[in-house]
């Protein structure tokens, strides 16, 4: 077992810096250290002014999703047992403006997790008085896996078509609006279905599947978009069919 | 400087802030309410969570139940007043929060379904499997997404309340993005900011939670109270620290020792039955349970490992099915993080600091003493967990007081005027203090890493699960030199671009003053009672210390203690018994 491992990590500082670079650090090799450990190994003993979000190290919060070795992933929860004998590199993940060194801009996300309306929608909404909404747990389960995203942005940054159009509303955001539409006691999937089958919404995904790939919490975005493109095509062909009203 | 305005200020995203930030929106909304969170509001510590939430909901339960579990589990040092108040309000919120669409675990029948908990008596804890704080945190921020009053300030980092004229009128903070300081006022302040687990070695608690906002209030003139009560959780996973919920209890596992024995029913918590049985043995409360943890390694039967010792939580007899239903994500950090299957092996285990019962002074409102000043959820002290928390009184307690605190400081706002004239010269004063002390500084010699390191040590050796008069002193006088030291400070980046060594820097600061109100606090309190245990005084003492404890910061920077009454309803002060 090594006893140090190289971490070749990129910087980027846009007060001097034109462009990125690297930098590698020799940090010491521990079976039970992540990636995580090892830069903050360099931030606290090697060099204080490299730049990365983190927080709750236990892989929920989503703040830490970097690229190592060109995989976005979560570093709090990768390894450098899995990368021996390195250089471990790690890089800001992809398709988002670099604000500094690892962390990036995900403004635009966060703009597009409103617009799909994430959020409980009805006609009418029942008093707490009158007690909860009954949602079996065969209902639970039909969204349930939707519902586990941390948006951690690995599926952003895995995705060819968000690299290629920004403008596209992504997997995460997709994925966060089928938990709602699927969840027994929403009734806006309707107007989150216009705002999908636009241009920037769900048509422009060609399947790919990387987003899936990525996800650590196993939510499938991939598949909530299929799911969604099935609803949206049959909406569009009932709407010719009956074009007098068809919900 | 760059001067916003608003009305009232949330400062913390997570489930407290957000909670109030949707009751400013939903009682008065003409009022402009803005949330300022040095993280993305879903990155907030809340998320953390995962046994469950508590409130009654179920025939068999009763509200005088639930506030009995919770004042002898506080030792009798809660507010019984604000104990009823939050069992009263506590199904309503739950309620609100499942109309909202948090995917609570359900019965067949489609009810939601609550399971037992540590230190109580009728099953009342609702959950969401074992990712409750998860769900409950994604649920209220996208539920906020839909308040267009509701404007965010998402990574900023508060460095300063602003007070005049008797009156928190706002804060000064740095937008992480580019290193701008600017001053956002406010008609009412309301700090939801979490506790301080970072001030310790080995905790669960996540790397932002360092009491900013207990510094930030304590600055300003607000006493700490009661922040000599540390939570260790009996149950974190060595090295890590990464907690395995209590709900792997109270669906049934054991504690073992070295020899495979179920060594709590040594220290009076009942005897072990196969099946679970409320309030006693694996069920007791979380501060008995972890010093039964340090008179078990007293007696040499603990096992020991590369990062201490620690004993067995043996999962196994649940079998795959329930473990993946009820606790997934125990398996899951097991998996992950240790490399064991629980469904196969026993889950290594020893206690972790894990929760402040202290925190900002506040009443049954979330008033603070100083005007126009509120907090809410860890940051801020009531009190209904008294000397120690129940299990799954904490995401309650953050719904129920965090609406609490957004009504009140609403109510309050509505009846201001503008800010004082002053505030933009205060707010250049902090903008040339952070220059002076930090951006532009040079020739320190301290770092970062290493006084935190320091800081660490004293407080597991002064703090930790006992205590005493020497230790205590010392550790005392340890953390006066660390302040002195941290005046020497050196920054390796000088860089106004999201610059994470500035905001370690002031984080520190705020957890030496955290440090030094608990070490203070605990020195002073020269009794036992829940989670502060004195060897050299073993014994509750009602006479002298049916307290709170009231750290205020001196001129000089160190605490004070003062103390006020506690008050008691309907539960005279009585005996903590556990298992029969």
């Amino acid at each position: 077992m090594p006893s140090t491992v190289a971490l070749t990590v990129a910087r980027y500082r846009p007060e001097r810096d034109s462009e990125p670079s690297f930098e590698t650090y020799e940090v010491p090799y521990r079976k039970d250290w992540v990636v995580l450990d090892a830069l903050n190994h360099v931030k606290d003993n090697l060099d204080g002014s490299l730049s990365f979000r983190w927080s709750c190290r236990m892989g929920v919060c989503g703040s830490c999703g970097m690229k190592v070795n060109g995989t976005p992933k979560l570093t709090c929860a990768t390894f450098l047992s899995d990368y021996l004998p390195g250089p471990i590199r790690v890089e800001p993940l992809d398709y988002f403006p670099v604000i500094r060194d690892l962390v990036v801009d995900i403004t635009d996300f966060v703009r597009k997790l409103k617009q799909v309306k994430p959020w409980i929608i009805r006609k009418e909404e029942k008093t707490t008085g009158a007690g909860e909404y009954l949602q079996t747990p065969d209902q639970l389960d039909t969204y349930k896996q939707f519902s586990m995203c941390i948006n951690c942005m690995l599926c952003y940054s895995a995705c060819p078509i968000y690299g290629l159009e920004p403008s596209f509303i992504g997997p995460a955001a997709i994925a966060l609006a089928q938990r709602y539409n699927m969840d027994s006691r929403d009734e806006g999937a309707g107007e989150r279905l216009k705002i999908l089958s636009e241009h920037d919404g769900i048509w422009q995904c060609t399947f790919v599947g990387e987003c899936t790939k990525v996800c650590p919490k196993h939510v499938d975005p991939a598949g909530a978009i299929q799911q969604y493109k099935l609803t949206a095509a049959t909406h569009w062909v009932k709407s010719l069919l009956l074009p007098w009203g068809t919900r | 400087m760059d001067l916003h305005t608003c009305d009232v200020l949330v400062v913390g995203g997570g489930g407290a802030g957000l909670r109030a930030a949707i009751a400013v929106a939903e009682t008065h909304p003409t009022l402009r309410v803005a949330v300022i969170s040095k993280v993305y509001p879903m990155r907030s510590h809340t998320v953390s969570a995962e046994g469950g939430a508590a409130a009654v909901i179920k025939a068999a339960d009763s509200l005088d139940e639930h506030a009995y579990d919770t004042i002898s589990g506080g030792d009798w040092l809660c507010d019984q007043d604000a104990v009823e108040a939050f069992v009263r309000e506590a199904p309503e919120e739950m309620l609100r929060l499942e109309h909202w669409g948090c995917p609570w675990s359900r019965e067949p029948d489609g009810h939601v379904a609550v399971r037992p908990f540590g230190g109580m008596k009728i099953e009342r804890t609702w959950f969401a499997a074992d990712k409750t704080g998860f769900h409950l945190l994604h649920t209220l921020f996208q539920t906020t997404l839909k308040y267009d009053v509701i404007e965010r300030y998402d990574e900023f980092f508060v460095t300063k309340l602003l007070v005049d004229d008797g009156r928190c009128q706002g804060v000064v903070v740095v937008e992480l993005a580019t290193g701008q300081v600017r001053a956002i006022t406010a008609k009412a302040v309301i700090l939801c900011t979490g506790g301080c687990g970072k001030i310790f070695p080995f905790t669960t608690n996540a790397n932002i939670k360092n009491g900013d906002g207990m510094a930030l209030a304590y600055r300003a003139g607000a006493p700490l109270k009661d922040m000599e009560f540390v939570q260790y959780h009996p149950t974190g996973l060595p090295f890590t620290g990464i907690l395995i919920t209590e709900a792997a209890r109270a669906e049934g596992g054991w504690l073992l020792n070295k020899d495979g024995y179920r060594y709590l029913q040594d220290y009076d918590l009942g005897t072990p039955t196969p099946k679970p049985v409320l309030r006693s043995m694996e069920l007791g409360p979380r501060d008995r349970l972890s010093q039964c943890f340090v008179k078990e390694q007293e007696k040499g039967r603990t096992l020991e490992g590369p990062y201490g010792h620690y004993v067995h939580l043996d999962i196994r007899h649940l079998g795959a099915k329930v473990i993946d239903r009820k606790i997934p994500f125990v398996r899951e950090l097991c998996l992950k993080y240790v490399g064991i299957d629980p469904v196969k092996e026993m889950i290594p285990v020893r206690p972790v600091v894990h929760y402040m019962m202290g925190g900002i002074h506040t009443d049954i409102h979330g008033a603070t003493p100083v005007a126009g000043l509120y907090a809410a959820g860890e940051a801020a002290c009531v009190s209904i967990n008294g000397a120690n928390r129940l299990g799954s009184n904490s995401l309650t307690e953050i719904l129920v007081f965090g609406a609490r605190a957004g009504n009140a400081a609403a109510a309050f706002a509505a009846e201001q005027r503008g800010a004082s004239p002053s505030l933009v010269a205060q707010a250049h004063d902090e903008q040339g203090r952070l220059e002076a002390r930090f951006l532009r500084k040079t020739g320190g010699k301290e770092r970062i890493a290493v006084l935190r390191a320091e800081m660490h040590q004293i407080m597991e050796e002064s703090a930790g699960i006992y205590r005493t008069e020497t230790v205590l002193k010392e550790g005392a006088g340890k953390l006066k030199r660390l302040q002195e030291r941290f005046q020497d400070l050196s920054l390796d980046d000088h860089s106004y671009t999201f610059n994470t060594e500035l905001t370690s820097a002031l984080e520190l600061s705020y957890m030496l003053d955290g440090a030094q109100a608990i070490v203070q606090s605990a020195l002073e309190r020269r009794e036992s009672r829940g989670s502060h245990q004195r060897t050299d005084y073993p014994q509750r003492d009602d006479e002298r210390f049916l307290a709170h404890s009231l750290a205020y910061r001196a001129e000089d920077g160190s605490p004070r203690i003062e103390y006020g009454p506690v008050t008691v309803t309907r539960w005279p002060p009585g005996k903590r018994v556990y298992g029969r």
